[in-house]
């Protein structure tokens, strides 16, 4: 089975976040950033279905220089080669723009399964691997849980809401997105990062690509949301804290 | 030109998807037209200025994406609307890029700026909002949060309704008939107190702490989903977008930062606590009372003063 896994790089979970000057974007030099959580999942996937099957991961990533250290930790964790969409300015295009060139650096691929992570931690948007399905004229399935592999088809357990699942078969080559805790994620082993560094990481640019349609959606601009509730807050020694809590909850919530 | 509302059929989150399109077909001054796969018979009774029924199919991606293209290409609508559901994420992001646009999804409020229209979604779990607009032509394609615009403010009316039934397509996945894990023991719904416990509480070994708060309270025990994820608590106590969603009395978020998933859960709650160490945490944009801490020595302090109260 040959599986392509897309993976963003995104600033770390506990990031101070900061606006920039243009108040489109975060200050982004002092962070540090990490595979967005629910690509990680995907990766996880993608490992052990080539571990039961045999096969080939492939990692791709679109993102600036510094996403090299993202693509090297999947390499380091068993991914077989990387495709890195190196560009500086992913900002300017929109969902569908990005896809696109996710969609080119797969096609020449031909995988038989593209796997990514429900959503992502930045944006947001939980789109990327719908759109990419349709872009590549494949079958999709959202928020997996779980994936069997049938020969030329594969059977998926979809996430629904309030508890629900359901299981859904589609003909191979198909793209899933996978949902967080659905494994539990493996660490580079000493050997693994060592194998890593002769591992193959192909760059291209969006223009050898053939480039990405105009945006049609455009970010204006990010700001620190505005409290829409009241909040009381307190802060300070562990006991007043408690002691203060009690006393709201008995004399304005009057649950005690 | 419209503004077209495509419902999901028998969800809640519809209802409030209608009322923003109402909204936003009033301050545009466009006819609101919407659109079920399934009967819906309710819609008839709401102010509409057309129903289009299509006949009820099994959901696929496939069978929908094709169904409501036939339909945009038949309304010609400027704007259209989803309610940002499991369901609309699986299948609007498709039928946008049909369109070659993209979906501006999980909003949580439209308006109108120079005649243009402004979106606002939030970023990095709800830590920033940013506004959006639509910069190519028609029709713009947005799914709206759950919670973002409330049912109360559905305008009442009578609207035509008429089927609309569209060529069929090949649909390429094979879905076979939805099942629960366990039959639900913890109902959440029905609690008075919940005490929640999130990622801030480390490991599974430090899962009590937070437990002998709710038995002290006589509150239910829920988690976010991390927590359900690691097996620390089972998932039938996880309370978001994919698992339970609650409104009690009170509740109780500990070491919750408040990602929008966990906060379309629980954010219908009279008053909400958080107790967490990150004052920029997003939970406290939704909290009544803010206790800003070290959890594992809030919570056992907690527990001495609420044992002395009810003493």
């Amino acid at each position: 089975m040959k599986i392509i896994v897309a993976i963003k790089q995104v600033p770390a979970r506990d990031s101070l976040l900061r606006v920039d000057g243009s108040g489109k974007w975060i200050q982004d030099s002092d962070l540090t950033y990490e595979i967005n959580e629910p690509d990680a999942y995907a990766l996880e996937e993608a490992l052990q279905l080539k571990e039961k099957h045999g096969g080939e991961v492939i990692a791709l990533c679109a993102g600036p220089a510094r996403a090299a250290q993202t693509i090297r930790e999947a390499l380091a964790k068993g991914a077989d080669r990387a495709i890195h969409i190196v560009a500086d300015n992913l900002e300017s295009l929109d969902a569908l723009g990005v896809a696109q060139l996710l969609a080119k650096a797969s096609a020449s691929e031909k995988p038989d399964l593209l796997l990514t992570g429900l959503q992502s931690d930045d944006l947001g948007y939980g789109q990327t691997g719908v759109v990419l399905a349709e872009l590549l004229g494949m079958p999709h399935a959202t928020i997996i849980m779980a994936v069997e592999s049938q020969g030329s088809s594969i059977k998926v357990k979809r996430e629904l809401e309030d508890g629900w699942f359901q299981n859904v078969e589609m003909p191979l080559p198909a793209i899933l997105t996978i949902q967080s805790g659905l494994n539990k994620l493996r660490y580079a082993t000493l050997m693994g990062i060592k194998k890593a560094k002769s591992k193959e990481i192909k760059v291209v640019t969006p223009a050898e690509l053939g480039g990405a349609s105009a945006p049609t959606v455009q970010l204006e601009k990010i700001y620190v949301p505005q409290r829409t509730k009241q909040t009381q807050i307190k802060e300070g020694n562990a006991r007043e804290v408690a002691a203060w809590l009690v006393e709201k909850l008995k004399t304005e919530v009057r649950v005690l | 030109m419209s503004v077209l509302v495509i419902l999901e059929h028998k969800h809640r989150m519809s209802w409030e998807t209608l009322a923003a399109a109402q909204q936003i077909g009033a301050e545009l001054g466009k006819p609101v037209i919407a659109a079920v796969i399934g009967d819906e018979p309710e819609l008839a009774t709401r102010q509409l200025s057309q129903v289009y029924s299509i006949p009820a199919m099994q959901y696929t991606a496939d069978g929908f994406t094709s169904a409501y293209e036939q339909l945009i290409k038949k309304v010609s609508p400027s704007v259209v609307l989803f309610p940002h559901t499991y369901q609309v994420r699986d299948f609007a992001p498709k039928l946008a890029t049909r369109f070659g646009k993209t979906l501006v999804p999980d909003v949580v409020k439209v308006r109108l700026d120079g005649g243009n229209l402004v979106m606002v979604r939030q970023l990095f779990q709800g830590k920033l909002n940013a506004d959006y607009r639509f910069t190519g032509a028609v029709p713009a394609f947005i799914s709206i949060q759950a919670g973002a615009y409330r049912v109360e403010s559905l305008a009442t009316g009578t609207a035509p309704v008429e089927v609309f039934t569209p060529v069929a397509t090949e649909v390429r996945n094979k879905p076979q008939d939805p099942f629960r894990e366990s039959s639900r023991a913890v109902d959440l719904t029905a609690a008075e107190i919940i005490v929640s416990v999130g990622r801030g509480v480390k490991e599974k070994e430090n899962i009590p702490i937070v437990e002998e708060l709710a038995k002290v309270l006589g509150a239910e025990l829920a988690a976010s989903r991390p927590i359900c994820d690691n097996g620390w608590l089972p998932m039938e106590r996880q309370v978001g977008s994919s698992g339970q969603t609650v409104s009690p009395k009170v509740y109780i978020a500990v070491g919750i930062s408040g990602a929008i998933q966990h906060l379309v859960g629980m954010k219908g709650s009279k008053t909400i606590v958080a107790i967490n160490k990150d004052i920029n945490a997003p939970i406290f944009e939704v909290a009544d009372y803010g206790a800003v801490g070290d959890l594992f020595e809030i919570v056992p302090a907690l527990v001495e003063e609420v044992k002395k109260a009810k003493a």
